[in-house]
């Protein structure tokens, strides 16, 4: 029995489905631990984006999307509260570096704020742009532009941006579906080494489609094939000695 | 090798005639300016634009004394202009919410059969929209009107709007919609602060392609706003425009002289529209 403090997410009998017929995510149980970075594999249309949007509700943006069972975050089932103070808890990181194109570099970091009608004294958006930027280390890089378009940045850069406005609301967890996978080498290790420190300040959910990437970084990992949860672990057990002969052939790359 | 010469040569032919074509396209254009701006430019005075139109008796006078005829198009001017505001008041944000409408609604049928509508009425023959103005609006109000007039251009001016407002918001990355609303955003404040100023530039240019399309419409104006022989500002009155004047002056032979300047005025307006629009482009690119 996992110390429920220890716990940010309970998942619980989650399943989403698309059309009738057939469900892309499958009665998928698991516990998100708090401070930690979960990594979430499996190959290509296993259900990992489906899951992850789940969590902040984005399925309910599009008809016709079926989502049942339970999310407790710090204990209160997600689904039953209203979507827009759901999405402030929970950021969402995507694959293609997304800065706002009409808006600054500032102004993206106070996104979130302006998006959600809450208007902040001068200095305390200063002090929020300042903070978070320091917090995925683009403050030295960007403090002189800060009235630039986000979207004059490097992609490695942008995606820091992106992050950086997901922190700025202070989410309790940051959904990140494979943010890495449109940059290079030397940004994807920036970013690696961003998220090892940012656990401290918020738990954090990575969809990767990358072994090494998710056995570098994450503490917990979750491997999914066809829709089901196959196996969920420490990253260390998964990695040694994986219990199912599913995730055993996908790290082994027989799979995917 | 020779095969090789073979391609080659094709390959020059193909370029030269995809130049010499474009020139020749180009040679109406230049035709249609070079004609307007050598005639237009003789009567063409600071004057004209302030003057209104002579009447034929002030025309006639003029002559048989050997003067230029005196008079301007500013009654037209102001015409064009009031109901150009007029119309655009109107036309741009409905056209601009119905255009966001159908982008973000486009798999509805409600929005299919809306989008449909706006088809046929852009295709919609101007003059028809002119009668369909004057049974609707003129005789009930018992006189043609600036009013009228303004209608009759609005519903011209909406379909333009509403399809370039669709197109500038389909074209939008649906990654920025999703990463507004992941932030908490309300549907309301990401459309207003995330979709709009993105895809200004092209609706911007939208409207200004719409103005331009309307600024020459005359058919649709003699069954609604009439004409005026004097400046009018009263919009509950007839009033004139830059090319109901071309079609009177084209109608007085003693007033022909005007109807080049004229057209160069109206010519000039346009080409800036679409110059605008150019820059406007190149200036939003996101
Ligand atoms: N918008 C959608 N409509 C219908 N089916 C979808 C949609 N998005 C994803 N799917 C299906 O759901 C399954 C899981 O997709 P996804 O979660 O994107 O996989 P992953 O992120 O692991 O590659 C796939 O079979 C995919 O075809
Ligand atoms: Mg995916």
């Amino acid at each position: 029995m996992e110390n429920i403090n220890n716990t940010i997410l309970e998942i619980r009998d989650l399943c989403v489905a698309y059309t009738a017929d057939k469900l892309s995510v499958s009665h998928v149980s698991t516990d998100i631990p708090r401070n930690q970075i979960t990594a979430i594999m499996g190959p290509s249309g296993c259900g990992k984006s489906t899951l992850l949007r789940a969590i902040n509700r984005m399925h309910e943006l599009y008809r016709g999307i079926q989502v049942s069972g339970e999310l407790l975050i710090d204990g209160q089932d997600l689904l039953k509260i209203n979507a827009m103070r759901v999405r402030r808890e929970v950021g969402m990181v995507f694959q293609r570096p997304n800065p706002f194109p009409t808006m600054s570099i500032a102004d993206n970091v106070l996104a979130g704020y302006s998006l959600n009608g809450i208007r902040l004294e001068k200095s305390m958006r200063q002090s929020i742009v300042e903070q978070s930027l320091k917090s995925v280390g683009l403050w030295n890089e960007v403090k002189d532009s800060l009235t630039k378009r986000g979207t004059f940045l490097s992609g490695g850069q942008q995606q820091r941006l992106c992050i950086a406005r997901a922190l700025a609301l202070k989410p309790k967890l940051i959904l990140m579906d494979e943010p890495t996978s449109a940059l290079d080498p030397i940004a994807t290790t920036t970013i690696e080494n961003l998220l090892v420190e940012l656990k401290n300040e918020v738990s954090i959910i990575i969809v990767t489609h990358n072994m090494g990437q998710a056995k570098r970084i994450s503490q917990k990992s979750l491997f999914m094939y066809l829709g089901e949860l196959v196996e969920g672990g420490s990253t260390e057990q998964m990695f040694s000695d994986p219990a199912d002969r599913r995730t055993k052939s996908y790290l082994s790359g027989n799979i995917g | 090798m020779d095969k090789l010469k073979f391609r080659i040569f094709k390959s020059h032919l193909l370029h030269y005639s995809v130049v010499v074509l474009a020139a020749l396209m180009a040679v109406p254009l230049v035709a249609i300016l070079g004609k307007v701006a050598v005639e237009g430019f003789r009567n063409l005075t600071l004057e004209f634009l302030f003057q209104p139109a002579p009447t034929t008796y002030e025309a006639v006078m003029a002559s048989a004394a050997g003067h230029a005829i005196p008079g301007g198009i500013s009654n037209g001017l102001v015409g064009t202009l009031l109901m150009l505001l007029m119309s655009s008041a109107i036309s741009i944000p409905v056209g601009i919410l119905s255009g966001v409408f159908l982008a973000e609604h486009r798999s509805t049928v409600f929005a299919k059969v809306s989008s449909y509508m706006t088809d046929i009425l852009q295709g919609t023959p101007s003059i028809i929209l002119g009668v369909i103005v004057y049974a609707w609006i003129v005789i009930p109000m018992k006189g043609y009107s600036a009013i009228a007039g303004s209608i009759a251009l609005c519903i011209m001016m909406l379909p333009l709007i509403v399809r370039s407002t669709e197109e500038a918001v389909k074209m939008l990355s649906s990654s920025y919609k999703e990463a507004a609303l992941a932030l908490g955003g309300s549907y309301f404040r990401t459309v207003w602060k995330v979709l709009l100023p993105s895809a200004f530039g092209q609706i911007f240019t939208g409207v200004l392609l719409a103005v331009s399309r309307i600024v020459g419409e005359t058919a649709p104006l003699m069954f609604t706003a009439l004409g005026c022989a004097i400046v009018q500002w009263d919009v509950t009155q007839p009033m004139s425009s830059v090319p109901l004047l071309i079609w009177q002056f084209f109608n007085n032979p003693t007033l022909q002289p005007l109807l080049w300047s004229a057209s160069l005025v109206l010519l000039v307006f346009v080409l800036l529209l679409n110059v605008s629009s150019k820059i406007v482009t190149n200036k939003w690119k996101i």
